[in-house]
């Protein structure tokens, strides 16, 4: 193996990480002597979208297959389709980044965004633990520093702290439970672990080493009762970094998680079928989703601040993406995918918006988005596409990922075993349509409110600079395109799947 | 050819939003127009409205099966009339909303499109995105123009649609994965065992029956018809109640024709203690549109009694009564909403009764007594022809309930001629009240427009036209409903 070709094989990582060290210098440059540093900003993030074009351009290049080193570098159609959305995903960050105006030293938080994604595409292009591991890691690490980003506001801090006190501690049962699970077998790589795990019965010391493990994806996904760190997240961290850790982050770690159990821990899968469950990683994802739709759902209710809202509504959909995962095969699999990559384009889209109101108004209250609609009909617009995606109802992505993620459940579990979760998640829908229609009255039925505060109001009639315009309407165009169209991402997706 | 009403009504709503507002309501008016033109068209050259004929088919998601699938019969033509017909008329009746109006008429003739799209579609996954697409213009059509505590009214009538599409969501779902179709004519002939059967019936059937204002799910409709505008509470009663009811005959009784009749006798029982239970809280109403929303909810039980039948003449009778029901609580509700409360700001029985007002505006009155009767079932109208079918068609099987049911139609005239007195003929002998009619200065009232007048002939056209020659739809619907697999020999 010459590092020639290894370095072609891991062009699209190299890529991103070449960016954004450039990202890093040119944010060093002083342009004159102005003490505004704004153009040197529009330079960096010229840069990382240059880079990260790049970058897709380096995933289409890659062979159709490959893996090196026993799985710890995996090319398949599969890695190449989620390293392209993480790359988009990314990308959309870095346009929110733009004008956001609490991101100082644009060039290192730039420069974070990139290492996050490379983070990403490792979680995603990788079958063997310990590169697993790093990717976490890396992405967590990038992702801790860019919710603490903000200096002048507290709750960034706060956000920061929390967030990475949560995640450095399930990252530790991670990290116990993946040495568990070597223990057991020997061996890190996915494919090998499962063939070692199907000759043996699953024991206590293995069961430990799995729930050890779901514990720290579950910490990444937000699933209740690991998600107490979202909302203060969502809500203290600036929207770039809120947007991309609902977005890029939960897509990779589905991915990956998708991996592990069905590939890694297919064996000892168990069943979490009404009465009929059988011990085994399904019905402690089961018990999860349960929760985190519940939660998720019900907590989403009483808030009163759009990014919390999302926080715990990310919450209950990361329980219904799980739907899929217990389903289990390429169906369930392909489902989840399907599901968290349209959420992923929507939530990234919805924190758009949240934050063009909130440069304007200066908040992002509910009580902020009243009267959206006659300020700027696009906003408007383009949020009641992201509110009714995620509340299921079509033409809109949401719901025919919905649609696919009950069939896939319906059909995996014997004589309809799975129906109590689908029930779940069709109640909690029923109350997550409450929420988010609260949100579309506020933006299409109150009337603004007289702000007493000294903040003066920035005229953005029509909110945001072109470049955000046109990608929140592109997300728009996406939602609505992957509501009516979805058979060639679906089609596409399943193909790729062994 | 009637696959255009669909492409027709969408198109004019997605116009809407980038034309100036001068043109909105012509523009909506053109799109209903011709869509009635359309389905008007496609009723009269029928051919063969005996079997559920594909007109358009193209793989969707081929992955899954999933189908654009448009098929018609005698029963979606019926429907798809009726569809046309309120829109017309809801467009005629809005020609006064000036607040956003290219919105209003974004969602009017979304819930329009819609609604033409449940009724022609022949895959399952297809008709239930139209379903459910029809949910959300109805929030914001009350929610943003309606009355009347109309934010509590969108909200509930909202969340009471989503949890029967939950409902028809698990049953579409459960059928699906187990026969691998979702064409509803494969579906139709699959073997589902009895013993699924029983319990998916009912999960579907009081999924879509929720919007059918099934009793005890039906609280959902008067606080909705109320809270709508004009217009919202027309496409309610006249389309979306159908949407419930079509969905019941079309999908759950036709797929699940065992479940079905392990279960018909309970419909049957929901459908009387609804038409009588209706009849009787209208009877005890102040507000005038809450006696026409529990008289449609009471309306709607006699469609289901007549589901419920498992019969030609019975099931026949409730296509029927779904077009005659359609059209009358259209035009009651435009008469109260447009024609009264738009004038004299209340629809208060005893306020209403010492205005006179059938002096002051005697073409509402007019409407009002032509719509009362079709109402209450006075021969002639189409309300008498719906009925009697249906009464026929279940004296056959559940002869009790034609009794109680016969009981019931008195209180439905006694609601009906108490609405009709208080509202335009109490005050002419009430000298009490003369000192408030002086000062409501009802002379001052704006004249019945022409839009209202077109609006309402429209719709006293249909029901008197169906009311003296039933035949006419009964000869497109009566085929379809005997190919239907769940009949009772």
């Amino acid at each position: 193996m010459s590092y020639l070709e290894l370095l072609k094989l891991a062009g699209p990582e190299a890529t991103v990480a070449v960016t954004a060290l450039a990202v890093l210098a040119v944010g060093l440059i002083r342009w004159g002597e102005t003490p505004s540093n704004r153009r040197s900003s529009a330079f960096c993030s010229a840069v990382a979208g240059l880079g990260l074009a790049a970058a897709v351009g380096a995933v289409v290049m890659l062979p159709q297959s490959a893996t090196l080193f026993g799985g710890m570098l995996v090319i398949t159609p599969l890695t190449s389709l989620f390293k392209i959305i993480c790359l988009a995903l990314a990308f959309f960050t870095v346009v929110l980044a733009r004008t956001d105006l609490s991101s100082r030293n644009r060039g290192e938080y730039l420069a974070l965004v990139l290492l996050a994604t490379i983070g990403l595409m490792l979680l995603v292009g990788s079958e063997e633990l310990l590169m697993i591991f790093i990717g976490l890691e890396l992405t967590g690490l990038s992702l801790y520093v860019m919710t603490a980003f903000d200096k002048t506001d507290i709750r960034s801090a706060e956000a920061g702290l929390k967030y990475f006190l949560f995640g450095s501690t399930a990252s530790a049962f991670t990290l116990f439970g993946l040495s568990l699970i070597y223990g057991m077998s020997g061996t890190t790589g996915l494919a090998v672990i499962a063939q070692k795990l199907s000759a043996q019965p699953i024991s206590p010391l293995l069961f430990a080493g799995i729930v050890m493990t779901l514990v720290g994806f579950a910490f990444k996904i937000a699933a209740a009762p690991f998600h107490l760190w979202a909302p203060d997240a969502y809500q203290g961290a600036p929207v770039p970094s809120a947007a991309f850790i609902a977005s890029g982050s939960k897509v990779a770690s589905f991915v990956v998680l998708g991996k592990i159990v069905l590939v890694g821990f297919g064996p000892d899968k168990g069943s979490a079928a009404w009465h009929a469950m059988i011990s085994g990683w399904a019905p402690v994802l089961a018990v999860l989703a349960a929760l985190s739709i519940l939660i998720g759902n019900l907590v989403a209710l009483a808030q009163s601040n759009v990014r919390r809202l999302l926080a715990y509504s990310a919450v209950a959909h990361a329980g219904y993406t799980l739907l899929g995962l217990i389903a289990g095969g390429r169906e369930g699999f392909s489902a989840t995918l399907f599901y968290t990559t349209v959420y992923a384009f929507t939530l990234v889209g919805a924190f758009g918006v949240v934050a063009l109101v909130r440069r304007e108004t200066g908040g992002d209250d509910l009580i902020d988005f009243a009267g959206l609609r006659a300020r700027s009909p696009l906003l408007a617009g383009c949020m009641s596409i992201f509110m009714l995606s995620l509340a299921g109802l079509p033409p809109l992505a949401g719901f025919f990922g919905k649609f696919y993620l009950f069939i896939a459940a319906l059909r995996a579990g014997e004589n309809h075993g799975l129906l109590w979760l689908v029930a779940l998640a069709l109640l909690g829908s029923l109350v997550s349509l409450y929420y988010y229609l609260i949100v579309l009255k506020v933006i299409f039925v109150d009337e603004p409110a007289q702000h007493e505060t000294s903040l003066p109001r920035r005229n953005v009639g029509e909110g945001g600079d072109f470049l955000q315009r046109v990608s929140l309407s592109a997300l728009g165009a996406i939602v609505i395109f992957l509501g009516v169209i979805p058979g060639p991402l679906v089609a596409r997706i399943i193909a790729s799947l062994p | 050819m009637i696959a255009w009403t669909i492409y027709i009504t969408f198109a004019g709503a997605v116009a809407l939003l980038f034309l100036p507002r001068v043109l909105s309501r012509w523009v909506a008016l053109a799109t209903a127009a011709g869509g009635f033109a359309v389905s008007l068209a496609a009723f009269f050259n029928a051919v063969d409205v005996g079997t559920f004929k594909t007109i358009v088919r193209v793989p969707w998601v081929p992955i899954l099966g999933m189908e654009y699938h448009l098929a018609v019969d005698g029963i979606s033509l019926t429907l798809a009339l009726v569809t046309s017909l309120t829109a017309v008329s809801a467009v005629l009746f809005s020609w006064d909303v000036e607040h956003r109006q290219n919105e209003f008429f974004f969602w009017l003739l979304l819930v329009v499109g819609g609604s033409y799209g449940v009724f022609l579609s022949a895959d399952l996954f297809l008709l239930f995105v139209f379903y459910e697409l029809v949910i959300v213009p109805k929030y914001f059509l009350i929610a943003i123009w309606g009355s009347t505590n109309k934010e509590y009214g969108a909200m509930k009538l909202t969340l009471y649609s989503f949890f029967g599409g939950a409902l028809v969501f698990i049953g579409i779902i459960a059928a699906y994965v187990t026969a691998g179709s979702l064409n509803l004519h494969d579906l139709a002939e699959f073997p589902f065992t009895p013993q699924f059967q029983s319990w998916a019936f009912p999960v579907l059937f009081i999924g879509f029956a929720v919007l059918a204002g099934i009793w005890p799910l039906h609280t959902w409709a008067p606080t909705g018809h109320v809270a709508a505008p004009t217009a919202g509470s027309m496409l309610l009663a006249g389309i979306i109640m159908k949407l419930g009811s079509y969905g019941g005959l079309r999908v759950a009784m036709n797929l699940f024709p065992q479940g079905f009749q392990m279960w018909s006798g309970y419909i049957a029982v929901f459908a009387v203690i609804g038409i009588l239970y209706a009849a009787a809280v209208a009877l005890r109403q102040r507000d005038l549109k809450f006696v026409i929303g529990y008289s449609s909810v009471s309306h709607m039980g006699f469609v289901l009694l007549g589901l419920a039948t498992a019969n030609v003449l019975g099931v026949s009778g409730a296509v029927l009564q779904m077009f005659s029901h359609g059209v009358i609580a259209a035009l009651l509700f435009a008469v109260a909403g447009r024609m009264i409360y738009r004038r004299t700001h209340t629809r208060d029985l005893d306020a209403l009764s010492s205005m006179n007002l059938s002096r002051a505006l005697p073409f509402a009155a007019f409407s009002f007594v032509i719509a009362s009767a079709a109402s209450m079932g006075i021969p002639g109208f189409s309300g008498f022809a719906a009925e009697i079918t249906i009464l026929i068609g279940a004296w056959k099987i559940y002869p009790i309930a034609v009794w109680i049911t016969g009981a019931g139609m008195v209180l439905v005239a006694a609601f009906t001629l108490r609405a009709l007195k208080r509202t335009f003929f109490d005050a002419v002998e009430n000298v009490k009240s003369v000192t408030s009619v002086t000062s409501l200065d009802w002379e001052t009232f704006e004249p019945i427009t022409l839009a209202e007048k077109l609006g309402a002939g429209l719709l006293m056209f249909a029901t008197l036209a169906v009311g003296l020659y039933p035949k006419l739809l009964l000869d497109r619907i009566v085929p379809a409903v005997e190919a239907m697999r769940f009949l009772t020999k």
